[in-house]
């Protein structure tokens, strides 16, 4: 069946030092490149960032149109901002078109924002690319247990995710199952207008959510059968370790940081 | 010998929908010895399920005792160590696993009474090859068949390593094939040692079992070897319960004139009668 064989998330499968990460690093590391991609404010800064991301991704042998997928639906965003930082940012004018102008300042802004999203697009796509949704799952637990003491239910909104990942096809196939009982009795989800096709939704999404809350019931039993009490006392097959790989990380890491931030501090660059 | 299960005198009532009490076990005493197979049968309704469903106190008694192991299962601070030792495999095999890797499912049981991680991974991987699915350790559950999540689901039992293995109508939801596996599995955990309960509308499934007990109307209406259920077909008859083939046709067979044994129970033994006739 073809709604079987939807990939969750988009992970892509390779041998990589970068796949063998932490994913805690790989979390903690995507977020520090983001914020560092707001410091940046020179060319050569971004050459430094460049040159980062793109080790990174050379390394990981993720290859490059697959991360390109990943800017399509932000296109039109990524176009637009441009556009509105090359006409309407004060300065130097260089061109005007009509009630256009374009400035030495707006072309150097228009450059900068499509630069600084699509390598927080790249970057983002990265962590996602090499790490299985299972395992971002385990790091934002880990990342958010000590914000547990604040009242963070960071063990219940991992299981949560766990369970979410699971239950996706599962519930894509009832969905499935139901839209097909409902079109042998004749209904329509095709045809008609916005309005129409969204009225014949309902008969679709009431049962799915009884046979959703059905699932949790079972789900819930199974689980308390199998001594389920949160996550106090849980142990892991596979705890997460640090290895020297995620200590060179973070090394990297933290020197590209402090590089970016010294130069804006300094304006070296 | 010495009995694992011990149920005395529970009762059980739901509150239905005009808030009237149902009662849905009435008096029901019983004991099961440790190591045999028991099939529980009864048509819907019966409280089968419910009564399974108060082995491992995911019910507790409103009347009466359930004793696991030597365990009260209504005592609170028994709790963890009566659903470890009591383990239980449900109808759907779709709404009882966790976890969208294989073998992350079948570590969930032994994560969470804190067993160890070098133990748990053991306990995974010897649970994945007793169910014959070793190979699918990395494999996303969804793209499994029905009875190969069912043997996931049971892998998953089995890692927690219980005393009794509780099966609630566990190859109602699966094709032929699928129950064919699932039923030789329940029957090498039998023969390595496992208690098993299952509780099944199949005729034939209980067949296999050394007890056979028939629940009606939340009462036991019978209790005895699969031979000696069978050779009361009439009452069977009345609970809505099919013989299986074999002895349905032997009991025809009989009613018709041949001389053939009251005990016979598969097929097997039905050809040999038949061929040793004259």
């Amino acid at each position: 069946m073809a709604i079987k064989d939807i990939t969750l998330g988009q992970y892509y499968p390779a041998e990589s030092p970068v796949h063998r990460l932490d994913p805690r690093t790989k979390i903690v590391g995507t977020v520090v490149y983001m914020v560092s991609l707001f410091c940046v404010n020179s060319f050569s800064a971004f050459a430094l960032s460049i040159l980062l991301l793109g080790t990174v991704i050379a390394v990981s042998k993720v290859p490059l149109r697959f991360i390109a997928k990943g800017l399509k639906p932000v296109l039109i965003l990524i176009i637009l901002t441009m556009l509105i930082n090359l006409f309407l940012t004060p300065g130097e004018l260089l061109l005007s078109l009509g009630p256009l102008k374009v400035t030495e300042e707006g072309i150097y802004r228009a450059a900068f924002m499509a630069l600084r999203l699509v390598l927080l697009i790249f970057g983002s796509s990265m962590l996602t690319l090499t790490t299985k949704p299972i395992q971002l799952t385990d790091g934002m637990e880990a990342l958010m247990k000590p914000f547990e003491k604040i009242g963070l239910p960071a063990h219940e909104l991992a299981m949560m995710m766990t369970i979410a990942l699971r239950f996706i096809p599962t519930l894509m196939d009832e969905t499935d199952k139901i839209m097909k009982a409902q079109t042998a009795r004749g209904a329509d989800f095709e045809s008609g207008n916005f309005k129409e096709k969204a009225k014949a939704l309902v008969p679709l999404l009431v049962p799915l959510f009884v046979s959703a809350f059905r699932i949790a019931g079972d789900l819930a039993m199974a689980m308390e059968a199998r001594c389920y009490r949160g996550g106090e006392g849980r142990t892991r097959m596979n705890p997460m370790r640090y290895s020297g790989r995620d200590g060179a990380a973070a090394l990297i890491l933290a020197l590209y940081l402090a590089v970016i931030i010294f130069s804006r501090t300094l304006g070296l660059f | 010998m010495e009995s694992i299960i011990s149920v005395k005198d529970l009762r059980f009532a739901y509150e239905d929908e005009e808030g009237e009490l149902q009662t849905v076990l009435d008096g029901v005493s019983l004991e099961i010895e440790k190591g045999s197979f028991v099939a529980m049968v009864g048509p819907n309704g019966s409280g089968k399920s419910t009564l399974a469903k108060n082995l491992n106190a995911l019910l507790l008694p409103q009347s009466g005792k359930v004793y696991a192991d030597g365990m009260d299962t209504s005592d609170d601070s028994l709790l963890w160590e009566i659903r470890r030792s009591v383990g239980m495999v449900f109808q759907n095999p779709d709404n009882q696993l966790v976890s969208a890797v294989v073998e992350d499912d079948i570590a969930f049981g032994p994560e969470n009474i804190g067993v160890p991680p070098e133990e748990i991974r053991q306990r995974v991987d010897s649970a994945l090859e007793a169910v014959g699915m070793s190979r699918f350790a990395k494999q996303a559950p969804h793209m499994l068949s029905g009875g190969q999540k069912q043997r996931i689901a049971i892998a998953g039992v089995l890692a927690m390593q219980p005393d009794v293995m509780v099966f609630d109508e566990p190859t109602a939801m699966l094709d032929p094939r699928g129950r064919g596996e699932i039923m030789a599995i329940i029957e090498q955990l039998h023969d390595a040692g496992k208690t098993v309960i299952l509780i099944t509308h199949f005729m034939e499934e209980a067949a296999r079992a050394d007890r056979i007990i028939v629940l009606k109307d939340g009462k036991i209406a019978a209790d005895g070897t699969p031979r000696e259920i069978y050779s009361m077909s009439e009452q069977l008859h009345g609970m809505k319960l099919e013989l299986p083939f074999a002895v349905e046709l032997a009991r025809r067979l009989r009613a018709g004139g041949l001389d053939l044994p009251a005990d016979i129970l598969s097929e097997e033994e039905l050809a040999e009668a038949l061929c040793s006739l004259k």
